[in-house]
């Protein structure tokens, strides 16, 4: 029997997973252009939902004005890590790189900590409010347009990928090194790029979440495991994958907490992860 | 117009290479023979910036180009068909070929240099939106020299485009790198394993060893002499 509460669940499953789908996809195009894990990948989402957050306290901007601002920040933060410290790791042993780029979380979630203090914070007032009666089935908007934006920056770096010239050049970045300096593929440059375009996802991601997520130093915790995930069962490094894992994550989570016990719902999610790793450690859509 | 003038390299402190002088005047073919770990890929990433030397030079058409990074040195005009065909294998055909003129912006010059793959191989057209990794052995060389036309370059360089394609192949392989010296003014250095093949066609001719030059002479001379007869022809 298809009740109003289950379509309620799936559907709010699926809204939330476009924006782990957002997230993943940053961190999936990192590993895929420079085999490197961003354990910040969170964090920079995290700086994401501030940006909103303290722009619309301070001022009175709202989070989908607010939305550019933290892309570019974030954009800028990325290639700003990846210069200042991922560049000098990159031959080195993977425990290095891990350090690396497990310092920047910290550093990151301990500066928001300091400046920002550990409190709870939501942004209550803004321009998308109220739900959508469908049926029965309500949907909140501000929910509902978090989705939509993630939809759009996800295809939008997916159309960057695969349909333009530099999109090529990083591509042809991650496939070989080499062969694409030969090219005239100035690669750390594609390096530099990767890491503002996986940042600036995840900034954009956080503004998205910051009208109906709590917005607190250590919410990138959450979203950089849960994007992991997704990019294992993606498949590492890729993109459509990364996307399509993200949505059944939201939806396993959303089943997981409507049929079980919600406060358990990301258990589901790590046996979920834990099954595939099992039986298909290339990735659901990966191939051997 | 490339010269490579003692050149000395080594992989992370392990010497590749000892001294190695190579001379490709413009216009010509240039073949380069050793035997397996004789250092003749080595050579090729140098002089195509993948790799410096730590003595000696390399100077193109006067300029030094020693220490300049692999990425700069397509817009100056050399090109490299690598070894193993370093294809894009996820990307389709017509992709690889985009990359090979990421570095020419103008689209006409682009549309010229792709009907010139095309009337050179046109199989590929047949291919265009074929994934690389699915192409056979031989197509595969096809797109990599295509690939290395893109740029428009006036110097390219081949190792060892014979390896791993069917014999058949292997001729049309030789003629189109007579027809590119010929036909389109290019300047030809190229790495074979296919030493009688590369000598007869080649204008000049290297022997390396051991990350050193042991020999020079002209093409025809060098297939006379009784060091490459038996070194490399069982005679
Ligand atoms: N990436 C590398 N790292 C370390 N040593 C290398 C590397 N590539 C080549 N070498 C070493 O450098 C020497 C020259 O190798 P190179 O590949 O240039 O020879 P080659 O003449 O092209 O051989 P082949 O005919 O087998 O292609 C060899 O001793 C080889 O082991
Ligand atoms: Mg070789």
């Amino acid at each position: 029997m298809f009740s109003t509460e289950l379509a309620q669940t799936l559907l709010s499953g699926v809204l939330m997973g476009l924006i782990f789908s957002l997230v993943a996809v940053g961190l999936t195009l990192i590993w895929g252009i420079m085999d490197i894990v961003n354990f910040a990948h969170g964090d920079f989402l995290m700086s994401g939902m501030y940006i909103s957050y303290w722009m619309y306290a301070l001022w009175g901007i709202d989070p989908l004005l607010s939305l550019p601002v933290s892309g570019a920040f974030l954009f800028f933060l990325g290639m700003v890590a990846y210069r200042l410290v991922i560049r000098r790791i990159l031959g080195a042993p993977m425990l290095i790189q891990i350090f690396a780029t497990f310092g920047i979380m910290i550093l990151m979630r301990y500066l928001a900590f300091y400046f920002f203090k550990p409190n709870y914070r939501s942004i209550q007032q803004t321009l998308l409010s109220g739900n959508i009666d469908l049926h029965g089935v309500y949907l909140s908007i501000p929910q509902l347009a978090a989705a939509a934006g993630a939809f759009l920056t996800t295809g939008a770096v997916y159309v960057l990928i695969h349909k333009t010239r530099v999109g090529g050049a990083l591509q042809a970045t991650a496939e070989d090194r080499e062969a694409a300096a030969l090219m005239g593929i100035n690669t750390d440059r594609m390096f530099t790029l990767a890491w503002g375009i996986g940042a600036a996802t995840a900034g954009i991601a956080g503004s998205l979440l910051s009208t109906f997520f709590y917005i607190f130093p250590e919410v990138g915790g959450i979203f950089g495991l849960i994007a992991f995930v997704a990019v294992t069962l993606g498949g590492f490094g890729n993109v459509a994958g990364a996307f399509v894992a993200g949505i059944l994550i939201g939806v396993v989570e959303a089943m997981a907490g409507y049929l079980y016990d919600p406060a358990l719902k990301t258990v589901f999610v790590y046996v979920l992860f834990l099954g595939v790793l099992f039986f298909r450690p290339q990735g659901l859509l990966g191939v051997e | 117009m490339l010269s490579i003038d003692r050149i000395a390299v080594d992989y992370d402190g392990v010497p590749a290479l000892h001294d190695i002088t190579v001379r490709v005047p413009e216009g010509a073919i240039v073949a380069v023979v050793g035997s397996n770990g004789s250092g003749k890929s080595t050579m090729l990433k140098t002089a195509a910036g993948l790799l410096h030397p730590s003595r000696g030079t390399i100077t193109f058409e006067g300029a030094d180009i020693s220490r300049t990074p692999a990425h700069e040195i397509p817009k100056m005009g050399i090109a490299l068909v690598p070894e193993g065909r370093k294809l894009f294998g996820k990307m389709s055909v017509r992709r690889n070929l985009d990359m090979g003129a990421y570095t020419r912006t103008s689209r006409a010059e682009i549309e010229r240099n792709l009907e010139r793959v095309f009337r050179f191989f046109p199989r590929l057209s047949e291919r265009l939106s074929q994934q690389a990794g699915t192409l056979s052995g031989g197509e595969m060389q096809m797109l990599a020299i295509g690939r290395a036309m893109m740029s428009n370059p006036r110097l390219l360089m081949l190792d060892e485009p014979s390896l791993g394609i069917a014999p058949n192949l292997v001729d049309r392989i030789f003629e189109v790198i007579a027809d590119l010296n010929a036909k389109e003014n290019l300047t030809i250095l190229l790495v074979e394993q296919n030493v009688s093949e590369a000598l007869s066609l080649a204008h000049f001719g290297y022997v390396i060893q051991t990350g050193r030059t042991v020999l020079s002479d002209t093409g025809k001379a060098l297939l006379d002499s009784p060091m490459v007869r038996k070194a490399f022809l069982g005679m």
